[in-house]
């Protein structure tokens, strides 16, 4: 009953942590943005988020968004299963191609990796406000006001 | 939580991109001064900078700081200027200045500067939206 009312949080905490992990991941690329020889990398979020929630196709925050069934077999007994890792989607990471060749092989475009920057950060303010719109509507449920 | 971790690798770029605003400075502040005894002058220096990563939660290739891997030294001939009457004068009345390009060096300290303000708004847009998630819930 109750993972009624958690599964639609569970995405959108899903997405949450992707957002920061591609924030994290462009503030990389523009700390390194001098450095000889880095290549930039970003991640296909839409990928990664359905990855991420074990579904086939990113539709809404319903039940079928929930964790992928834990799929590691143990072979003793009193193996503890292992978890999915939490956003699974570290291992698609793509490796930007560069608009300008640069003389010490740094594919860093600074205008790009500052708009992507803009753009996370205005999509990670929406899912926060997704998920306070939803923690209220609930409580306004429960309330009954 | 990976936006903690932008503070590492952002301010691990500012201090290395202060570095070279360091090496900058002392590149112009000795752009003029002539060959001592030892008939060396200064020698303009540049930094190197490298990717340090940073593997806390996740995949370590997805938070990537820089460190300064090395000083070198411009090795190419200094300046020199015929001027018999000065103290630092050789023996064929030449005066071996620093070889430093004070063009090539104001270049590197725009470039060093916008690079670290660019670290400094990654870092202020990060605490923003740590202080948002911090309130998540409320009001």
């Amino acid at each position: 009953m109750l993972n009624r009312l958690t599964d639609a949080l569970d995405f959108q905490a899903q997405a949450l942590a992707l957002r920061s992990e591609r924030q994290r991941l462009i503030a990389s690329n523009i700390a390194n943005a001098d450095t000889p020889g880095y290549v930039a990398r970003d991640m296909n979020f839409a990928q990664a988020l359905r990855d991420a929630s074990g579904a086939n196709g990113a539709s809404g925050g319903n039940a079928s968004m929930a964790r992928p069934a834990v799929s590691q077999a143990g072979s003793q007994p009193g193996h503890i299963p292992l978890g999915a890792p939490a956003g699974g989607a570290y291992s698609n990471l793509l490796y930007a191609s560069p608009s300008q060749t640069n003389l010490d092989r740094n594919t860093v475009d600074m205008d790009r990796e500052r708009a992507s920057f803009a753009d996370n950060t205005v999509k990670y303010e929406a899912t926060l406000r997704f998920i306070s719109g939803n923690v209220r509507t609930t409580l306004s449920a429960i309330t009954g006001q | 939580m990976s936006l903690l971790n932008i503070f590492n690798v952002s301010g691990s770029a500012a201090s290395a991109q202060s570095q070279r605003l360091n090496v900058v400075a002392s590149n112009l502040a000795n752009a003029d001064t002539v060959a001592g005894p030892d008939g060396k002058a200064y020698k303009a220096r540049q930094v190197t900078f490298q990717t340090q990563l940073m593997g806390a939660g996740g995949n370590p290739a997805s938070s990537a700081g820089v460190a300064v891997s090395a000083i070198t030294e411009d090795q190419s001939v200094g300046r020199r200027v015929h001027d018999p009457k000065h103290p630092s004068a050789d023996a064929d009345g030449y005066v071996t200045y620093s070889n430093v390009n004070a063009v090539e060096e104001m270049v590197n300290m725009i470039s060093a500067s916008r690079s670290y303000q660019n670290n400094i708004e990654v870092m202020n847009t990060a605490k923003s939206l740590m202080l948002k998630t911090l309130q998540m819930g409320q009001s």
